[in-house]
This record gives C-alpha cells, structure tokens and sequence, in this order.
C-alpha cells in the first residue's frame, strides 16, 4: 500500500500550489499514472480524501488519466503499445525497443478557487 | 477588576487583609468603528475557479532525494545496486554468501529493509561489511530519505559497492528511487515462471535479474526458458543470472560481475 505515501505527496504538492496561489480551496487535481507505475489508481481514489481531510484540498475531486505503455524503436522511431515489446518493432523488426510510457506518476493541473481581487 | 486580587467588587477601593489601595481604571473607551465595506462584486460569488499547470512528478520530492544520493554515492566511488523481490525469494541468503565470496576482495556495505526486526541485519553481521537494518514500521518499501540518513555511516571510509536489500515486495518498492545505479530484480524458482509478465512494473525497470533457488529445479514443474522468455518480454535485453546460494551453483559468475561493477 504505497499509495498512501503517494496521496501524501500529492496532497503536499497540492497545498504548495494552493499555498502560492492564495487559493481558498481546491476544487480538482488531476493527475497521470502510467500502467506500469506500480500504483493503483483506485487504492490513490479511496486513500486521497482521507488524507486531504484537514487541509486547503479537503474535498476536492481527484481525476486519474490514465497512460497506457508504449514502447519506441531504437533503430525505425516507430511507437507502438508495449505487448508488441517482446516481438520487437512492428516496423522495422528490431528488439532495440525501449519503453517511452507507461511509468508516469506526475500531477498535471490543480483547480483552485481564488479570490477573483 | 482587581489586578492583585482578580476580584471583580467594588472596582474603585477595597481592602486587601486591611490595607487599602485604589484601582485606577482610565479606560477610555472610544469605540467608532467606521467601518467601509467598499465590496463591489460583478457576480454573487467572491471568488472563482482557476486551473493551474503543474506538470511535476508527484514523487519529486523522493526523486531529489535520490539524486542527492546518487551524487554523493558517485563522489565517494561506491556502486549501489537496490535488490527487489517477494519476500522469500533468499535476497538475504543471497546477500550472505555474497558477502562471504567478495570478503577480502571488495570492501562492501549493506542497507537492509525490513517492516520489523533486525534479524536480517544480524544474519548479515561478521561478514566484513558494514550492515544497518531500516525498519520501516507499516511501510512497504524503502525512501530515498531513510536510505540518504544512512548513507555517510554504512559507505563512507573505502565502501566500493553498496548493496540495498528492499522490503519484500514485487510492487512498490520499484517506484521509489532511491539514487541506486540500478535495480535487480530476484525470482526464485518457486515462485513461477511468469512472474515478470504479472509483476512487469518491477521487472521492466531492473536490468539485471538473478533466478533464486535453481537447486529446487528438478523437484518444480518450473521451465527455464519460459521463464527467461517471461522475463525478456518485459525487459528485452535483461541480464539474467541463475544460481543457488545453497549449493553455490552460478555463484562464481555472479560474483565476478560484482567484481567487475567496482573496478
């Protein structure tokens, strides 16, 4: 359950930005997680209110895009979903393929209501 | 009221045990409080909704961490290697013998993850390395702060190669960096074949893998190149070894790579 270390970095991010933008409270954070991010989305969901409880972000939404893993070739630049990773390029046929999504844990925007002064 | 005996009688003179004193009270209160509320909203609501960019990994705050270590282990000549498996997979056995074989040959260190105990840290201990035990309590993997606390006291003074040995777990130790020069991922024959396409977050980030326990084989319906080609699928390229610790097969390859990692 590394999620909650996660939601709690979040949360911390979450409150600086809302810090910096004299934010009243925060309305919806979005973020990205990889498929091959090692974390759950729905754990994060579940976990994320509890731990804003107390703070400016208490009771926004968090939204999860998330990102599906995709492998480039080394050799021909062609992208392709990572179950083609194995076979090598759809292309060109190369195992020169490297993983080029699929591991993203980043907070993308955050919503923030504002005094409009 | 009184200032020396908080009494709230008879506010101008009374006795205290006989003797008398006055209380001046010159509070002249002017209180004309002209207030202007100039607050002239175009709308009914006071505030609005702003959408910030932010585009910031959400485990940055680690990720300096892990740089900070990274450069520090750098500076001191040390190579860090993050070991990464289920618990059970023999990362401390492993780790036993390998201390006992790069005894006298490379000056080594161990950071030793575990929820509870130090009974790792102990098995590790006379073996010529340095070992501290991180207890990590109710977490289920290692930080790139606990690791940086404890960097200074296990691989200063001559350390060439640091092993760091995670909490038991296929999946979340893998997220957090901790400044390692790179990840090893270890399955152990019992665990199956297809693990790596299961747990393919770990095993796509490691570039080295070390199948455990190979002197179970004949007694597992557990396919080699299966699992190879499991492990290939997720991480093409993969460096694998296959060994036992109990019985020391494949254990001269794998120590003579550590070896050369330090030179």
């Amino acid at each position: 359950m590394h999620e909650l270390s996660i939601a709690q970095a979040l949360i911390e991010q979450v409150e600086t930005a809302a810090s910096n933008a004299h934010a009243l409270r925060v309305a919806r954070v979005v973020i990205a997680v990889g498929t091959l991010s090692g974390v759950d989305a729905e754990a994060l969901k579940f976990l994320f209110p509890l731990v804003a409880e107390g703070t400016v972000a208490a009771g926004s939404e968090l939204s999860v895009e998330q990102v599906e893993a995709r492998v480039t070739c080394r050799d021909c630049g062609h992208e392709m979903p990572a179950e083609r990773m194995a076979n090598g390029c759809a292309t060109c046929g190369s195992k020169n393929v490297e993983l080029s999504a699929g591991r993203e844990l980043t907070i993308k925007t955050v919503e923030l209501e504002v005094d409009e002064r | 009221m009184c200032k020396d005996c908080g009494c709230g009688v008879d506010p101008n003179a009374h006795s205290h045990n006989g003797v008398v004193h006055s209380h001046e009270h010159p509070h002249g209160h002017a209180h004309t409080h002209p207030h202007e509320h100039p607050h002239e909203h175009l709308s009914a609501v006071a505030s609005e909704l702003r959408t910030v960019e932010i585009q910031q990994k959400i485990l940055s705050k680690n990720d300096e961490q892990a740089e900070r270590n990274r450069a520090w282990l750098k500076e001191h000549g040390v190579v860090a290697v993050n070991l990464i498996s289920s618990p059970g997979t023999g990362k401390t056995y492993l780790l036993e013998r390998t201390l006992e074989g790069l005894r006298g040959k490379v000056p080594c260190a161990v950071i030793t993850g575990d929820q509870r105990t130090d009974n790792d840290a102990r098995r590790l201990q006379g073996k010529g390395a340095t070992v501290r035990q991180i207890e990590t309590m109710n977490s289920c993997h290692l930080d790139a702060e606990q690791v940086g606390r404890l960097l200074p006291e296990v691989a200063g003074d001559g350390v060439k190669l640091l092993f760091i040995e995670n909490v038991g777990n296929l999946v979340c130790p893998s997220a957090f960096d901790l400044g390692e020069n790179f990840k090893i991922a270890l399955l152990s024959t019992t665990e199956g074949e297809d693990k790596p396409v299961k747990y393919p977050t770990l095993f796509s980030s490691a570039p080295v893998a070390v199948l455990t326990k190979m002197d179970l084989v004949p007694h597992l319906d557990w396919n080699a190149s299966a699992c190879r080609a499991a492990l290939r699928q997720v991480r093409p390229g993969v460096f694998i070894f296959e060994l036992s610790a109990k019985t020391g097969f494949g254990m001269e390859a794998w120590l003579d790579y550590l070896v050369k990692l330090t030179e």
